[in-house]
């Protein structure tokens, strides 16, 4: 009955035998986390190093979070919304989980979020989606790494301000999670006196950007939004039509993600880019844990491992403010939502009233050190918040970053 | 009389599935089962019935998806919904199968296939109606008659009481007149045609029913998830309806359900235990095509028999040679 041999959960606690579908005491005190995450299909990539993070951060704390046993039960969603849906469902009423880390995607989010307000487990999430802490927020929804636009808002200051850029041509995928990196970067760059002067947005499965890059002429700069693997395809097209020698190139924290880096050329050299970790940040936890991570797993941490590690930090400072205690779901997200961290792998943070994250913006420039690459942070940005300088109601009363949001100006 | 008291088996077990299946969670999973089970019905009345392949049904499953999320939040009822949505589902089935029609065989595939992704983009891409791919959220879940289905048991019965009309509705058109001609119009359209039958109108009337019964699915599937993005009607969604009917047995009653509970069941469950799920489906049905091409119930029934004869010391059928 108990056919739990050969599921990728480890448990540190003694009763281990219980039902998949006993009640939650059959942990034996035992804190329960799943991790939503995807193993298959073209974002795995990305998941598998999200299972990565989480597994260094309590392999540090010998899984063992504010004196209490961790069991950790990880999930495939499949990279799509039913998928993640089904398998919430199986965290919460099935594995009786206490925290839910991820998922990955911003639809897999959106998708699962009234479940999780419904079923109240606090869910730490990577996924991006602007609204989830701005005009659709969630009360059991926390996130530590940042919205869409929020690196961008801070790098369209830098291109202004220490770039001097004038004119900047955007190029990312045509999806909702480009759209807002875009726009917080447009909003920005055109508050201090730049000028967008073509959004470009190829489909996700494109497979050759030359007919986009074609397109390309009379800017000063170039910005992309490019996730997952396109990032490396990208920066090799840019660089082999000659248009790195002309414009510089800008991006978010997805497009030069440090767990890229290894696949990078020199392609890539000199890019800007700004994201809100970087394996170059010089912190005792973050030095740990990028030691760990090397010596694990053989590459250097991008922000999915980190993420999911960063959020393991706030679960074990939230359940210390609790006594280790779970049952009681508004004190804990309450808790989790007031955690506010000096030594992480992305230096200080604390959440605001949505619960998403104000911490450092790093901008970085790709370059070659001791025969690697490595993203050397060049200026921070300290306590970026979602909304920027802006005023919160203001920003709230605008519409979410789309295609055509802010529009270009002609 | 074996099978009469088969279904009355079957029909017990679930009908007391909440009493033997432990906790929630499985008991959505079973509901899953049969919502994909209603999908896979309509799409085998096509493929099974009258031998048009479709590669376009998830845009069916879809409209209807969407147009109860989009109705519910421009503020309907949730009747007036269901209604709306089945009214828009249906006309957006007619100008499908007037659209493909038009030709059989791989032209008919094709044209499904091209007007599922025009469906898709859409979806993708008018994002002032349907969110892009951040998708439409379902406030809640209906509550006929004042019953709440927002909890896994009353749901799993709203969703067995639909399913039993879809089966049963799907039967009674295959045993009809109606239904042997469309039988007729796969085998032999031409002589079909010779003899007066109007072989177009036949298999119109098959689409229509067709995409009824899937969108059907679609809103079960709104209410169930209660959120819906692009993602549902993917390329990639039709595909796997196409396998759930071909893997279970095309042109069988229970082939579609069996092809159905498979394909969830290996997602959503063996997805837990093995971590490479999708490896295993694909090999399952790699084995379904060599040993039983024709589809998982009528190929089981088939080693059944010769089983049976085997053990009754009955020569099978042929097996001298």
């Amino acid at each position: 009955m108990a056919r739990k041999f050969g599921r990728r959960s480890f448990l540190a606690g003694t009763a281990a035998a219980a039902m998949p579908w006993a009640p939650a005491v059959a942990g034996a005190q035992g804190v329960r986390l799943g991790l939503l995450t995807v193993k298959t299909g073209p974002l795995a990539q990305g998941g598998l190093q999200m299972e990565q993070g989480l597994s260094v951060f309590l392999k540090q704390k010998g899984s063992m979070l504010a004196g209490r046993p961790v069991e950790l039960i990880v999930a495939d969603t499949g990279g799509n919304p039913a998928g993640a849906k089904t398998k919430a469902q199986e965290l919460v009423e099935r594995d009786k989980v206490d925290f839910i880390v991820g998922p990955l995607a911003a639809f897999e989010l959106l998708a699962i979020s009234a479940y999780i307000e419904q079923a109240q487990v606090p869910l730490l999430s990577l996924a991006a989606a602007d609204d989830m802490t701005q005009r659709k927020p969630n009360s059991y929804f926390v996130r530590a790494s940042a919205t869409s636009s929020q690196c961008d808002h801070p790098l369209g200051d830098y291109a202004a301000k220490e770039m001097n850029l004038k004119r900047v041509a955007t190029i990312s995928e045509d999806f909702a999670f480009g759209y807002e990196q875009a726009g917080g970067f447009q909003r920005v760059f055109e508050g201090e006196g730049g000028r967008i002067v073509k959004k470009l947005w190829p489909p996700l499965n494109t497979a050759d950007f030359t007919p986009f890059l074609a397109q390309i002429a009379d800017v000063d700069g170039v910005w992309n939004g490019f996730a997952g693997a396109n990032p490396i395809k990208f920066n090799q097209q840019y660089a082999g039509l000659g248009l790195k020698a002309k414009y510089p190139v800008l991006g978010g924290w997805t497009a030069y993600d440090d767990a890229l880096l290894k696949s990078f050329g020199d392609d890539a050299m000199g890019a800007i880019s700004a994201a809100w970790y970087s394996s170059d940040l010089d912190t005792a936890s973050n030095r740990r844990f990028v030691a760990d991570m090397v010596k694990q797993y053989g590459n250097v941490p991008g922000g999915y491992a980190a993420g999911t590690f960063i959020n393991g930090m706030c679960i074990e400072a939230a359940l210390e403010k609790t006594g280790g205690k779970t049952d009681d779901r508004a004190t804990l997200i309450a808790a989790l939502r007031g955690v506010s961290l000096t030594d992480t792998p992305r230096g200080t943070f604390h959440f605001d009233r949505f619960g998403n994250v104000v911490g450092n913006v790093f901008i970085r420039r790709l370059e070659r050190k001791d025969g690697r690459l490595v993203n050397t942070i060049v200026k921070t940005y300290p306590n970026v918040s979602q909304f920027w300088t802006f005023d919160e109601k203001k920003y709230l009363a605008q519409p979410v970053y789309s295609r055509d949001y802010p529009p270009l100006r002609s | 009389m074996i099978r009469a008291a088969a279904a009355a088996v079957a029909l017990c077990a679930l009908a007391a599935a909440p009493l033997w299946i432990p906790g929630g969670y499985y008991l959505n999973i079973l509901s899953q089962i049969l919502i994909y089970a209603i999908f896979a019905l309509g799409l085998n009345l096509l493929v099974g019935y009258a031998g048009l392949v479709s590669l376009g049904h998830a845009g069916l499953f879809g409209v209807a998806c969407y147009a109860v999320a989009w109705l519910v939040a421009a503020g309907a009822g949730q009747l007036v919904a269901a209604l709306g949505a089945l009214a828009v589902l249906l006309a957006t089935t007619a100008a499908f199968a007037v659209l493909s029609l038009r030709s059989a065989g791989i032209g008919f595939l094709m044209i499904t296939l091209a007007i599922g992704q025009i469906l898709w983009g859409m979806a993708y891409r008018w994002i002032d109606l349907t969110g892009g791919d951040n998708g439409i959220n379902l406030a809640a879940r209906p509550q006929p008659f004042g019953i709440s289905l927002a909890f896994a048991t009353p749901f799993y019965y709203f969703t067995l009481i639909v399913f039993l009309v879809a089966l049963a509705s799907v039967a009674v058109f295959i045993a009809s007149p109606l239904g042997a001609s469309l039988k007729g119009t796969r085998d032999q359209p031409r002589r079909m045609s010779a003899l007066g039958y109007n072989v177009w109108l036949i298999r119109f009337l098959a689409f229509l029913f067709s995409g009824l019964w899937s969108g059907v699915a679609g809103l079960l599937f709104c209410y169930y998830n209660q959120f819906v993005s692009p993602n549902v009607l993917s390329l990639g969604s039709s595909a796997e309806a196409l396998l759930m009917v071909i893997s279970g047995g095309s042109g069988t009653l229970l082939g579609p359900i069996a092809g159905a509970a498979l394909v969830v069941v290996m997602k959503n469950v063996a997805s837990a235990y093995i971590e490479r799920w999708n490896f295993l489906l694909g090999a399952i049905f790699v084995a379904i095509v060599l040993f039983m091409p024709e589809g998982l119930v009528p190929g089981s029934a088939r080693l059944g028999r010769r089983l049976w004869l085997r053990l009754r010391g009955v020569p099978a059928a042929g097996g001298a040679r």
